[in-house]
């Protein structure tokens, strides 16, 4: 199943026979208390820079969040969205944990956007799926609702079921919905990494969407994270982790996708890892 | 002669397999339940915050040390409830994840820890209202309510919520404790005018003790 994402200029495809998707997380203020300073400033340079980086470093969309307390959210969306596009023609997903934020960004958006996110609370599915219909965009979705993150594979599965249902039945494409089955701190819960593997795998298929899933979850409260987090993407795109948001910039984080990508046969010649290698550690000649 | 010592490491070392035996010899002897729990098992429990604290230890090991030291507690109760007189609580904490926020490891750990000094704690969930924060705080009789923040937009419920408690019949009867990775101290103590914050699950330990003069 393929899903496409698109700006004015450029189109991204999602797919299990595609290399990963690196969806670039870093602008998001929530505990990066410098962006969120800047953004209240309306200072755009530190959103600029970490959109700059992050294309250069192999993102192919960037994930926008401005969710800072105090400001006008929606207004903060639309400028941030004008001062990204003023470096790269990547694709974007809009992050907002407000449909109004997320409908308000929709509309100045040119091209097929993505939006994060809805889940299976009722409220959600209610204000955000429309919107997602009206501007004709693909959206991400996480497996919890009403009541709270479940501990077990099935009600995630149903719960990803349950939304793709309400998507159809408002016109929005099942390779549209991107499923985030949600990974876990296992220091708290050391069946969490599994949980999330086999929700994965079995989201996967009997599904057959995209998926993402926001990684650095899972290493909370252990030493060496940056590790943690890369096994655990190693794996979790063996399972059908396709689009995972987290951050290029982080060599890394880069080079684990990009050989999980190899190992998948999904790179010519190993023409990809190679060429990021060059870039990473340029010749000094 | 029972081994007392060997029961705080085991409880500090989170030595589950061990915590059972130990407790039932230190019982059979006769060892005052109290001693074990205020002397031995709670000193082992601050020992390991103190560690976690200083970043020696990590979360699994703070958590391992949290459960051993319940195994060890589910054999004293029958031993204290026989006896009549209830163990002493240092004082009751109701405890929830803001309004809109749906994160709960980093609160469960406040609980754990929190239980494991020996208080009696409240456990309301997440995406709580700032309005079921004061009705279960007043329900309850606490002493203290704490409240965990993740998500950067949840700084005005954290804010709505101290509030709501400052401004009901119970502010006079409860201290207001903030933390979770979107509150800073600032935030929590000036802006919002909460009486304490917590960095992380040892420091909460911390700050309700000597928000109640116990420390």
């Amino acid at each position: 199943m393929h899903t496409r994402i698109s700006s004015h200029s450029q189109e991204v495809i999602i797919g299990p026979d595609q290399p990963v998707v690196i969806i670039g997380e870093r602008i998001n203020p929530t505990g990066r208390r410098k962006l969120a300073a800047a953004l209240e400033a309306g200072d755009m340079a530190l959103l600029k820079e970490d959109a700059r980086r992050q294309v250069e470093a192999g993102a192919r969309i960037l994930d926008v969040n401005v969710g800072i307390s105090g400001a006008d959210e929606a207004a903060l969306m639309r400028q941030a969205l004008a001062a990204v596009r003023e470096v790269t023609d990547v694709p974007l997903c809009i992050d907002s944990a407000d449909p109004k934020v997320l409908a308000a960004g929709l509309e100045v958006y040119e091209g097929k956007a993505l939006v994060n996110s809805v889940n299976g609370e009722e409220a959600k599915l209610k204000e955000v799926l429309p919107v997602v219909a009206q501007y004709g965009a693909a959206v991400v979705a996480l497996t919890m609702d009403d009541r709270g993150i479940p501990n077990d594979v099935d009600t995630r599965l149903a719960i990803a079921d349950k939304i793709l249902n309400e998507a159809a039945r408002l016109g929005i494409a099942t390779e549209d919905v991107i499923i985030d089955p949600l990974a876990m701190s296992v220091a708290a819960d050391d069946q969490a990494g599994l949980t999330a593997l086999t929700a994965l795998a079995r989201i996967r298929d009997r599904l057959g969407v995209n998926q993402t899933i926001g990684a650095s979850n899972i290493s909370y409260g252990l030493p060496e994270r940056r590790a943690v987090n890369c096994v655990f993407l190693a794996m979790a795109v063996m399972n059908g982790l396709t689009c995972p948001i987290t951050d290029p910039t982080i060599w890394e984080i880069r080079r684990t996708l990009l050989l999980a990508d190899l190992f998948l046969g999904r790179d010519e010649f190993a023409m990809n890892y190679i060429s990021a290698y060059r870039e990473q550690f340029p010749e000094d000649d | 002669m029972a081994d007392l010592e060997a029961i705080k490491e085991a409880v500090s070392k989170g030595r589950r397999k061990d915590i059972v035996p130990l407790v039932e010899a230190a019982l059979a002897e006769g060892v005052d339940p109290h001693v074990i729990i205020n002397d031995y098992m709670i000193e082992a429990m601050k020992e390991v915050g103190a560690r976690f604290e200083a970043k020696k230890i990590f979360v699994p090991e703070m958590m391992i040390a949290a459960r051993t030291m319940q195994e060890g507690l589910e054999v004293i109760k029958p031993h204290i409830e026989g006896s009549g007189s209830s163990g002493k609580k240092l004082g009751t904490v109701v405890i929830g994840t803001v309004f809109g926020d749906l994160h709960d490891i980093g609160k469960n750990l406040v609980v754990l820890m929190l239980q494991s000094s020996g208080f009696e704690v409240h456990n309301i969930g997440e995406n709580v209202p700032p309005e079921t924060f004061v009705e279960k705080a007043r329900e309850l009789g606490a002493d203290v309510v704490g409240m965990s923040s993740l998500l950067t937009t949840g700084d005005p419920h954290v804010k709505a919520t101290v509030e709501a408690i400052k401004q009901s019949d119970i502010a006079d009867k409860v201290k207001v404790i903030c933390g979770g990775a979107a509150v800073t101290e600032k935030f929590a103590l000036e802006t919002c005018g909460a009486d304490g914050y917590a960095p992380d699950a040892a420091g909460a330990v911390k700050v309700t003790k000597e928000l109640l003069g116990l420390a």
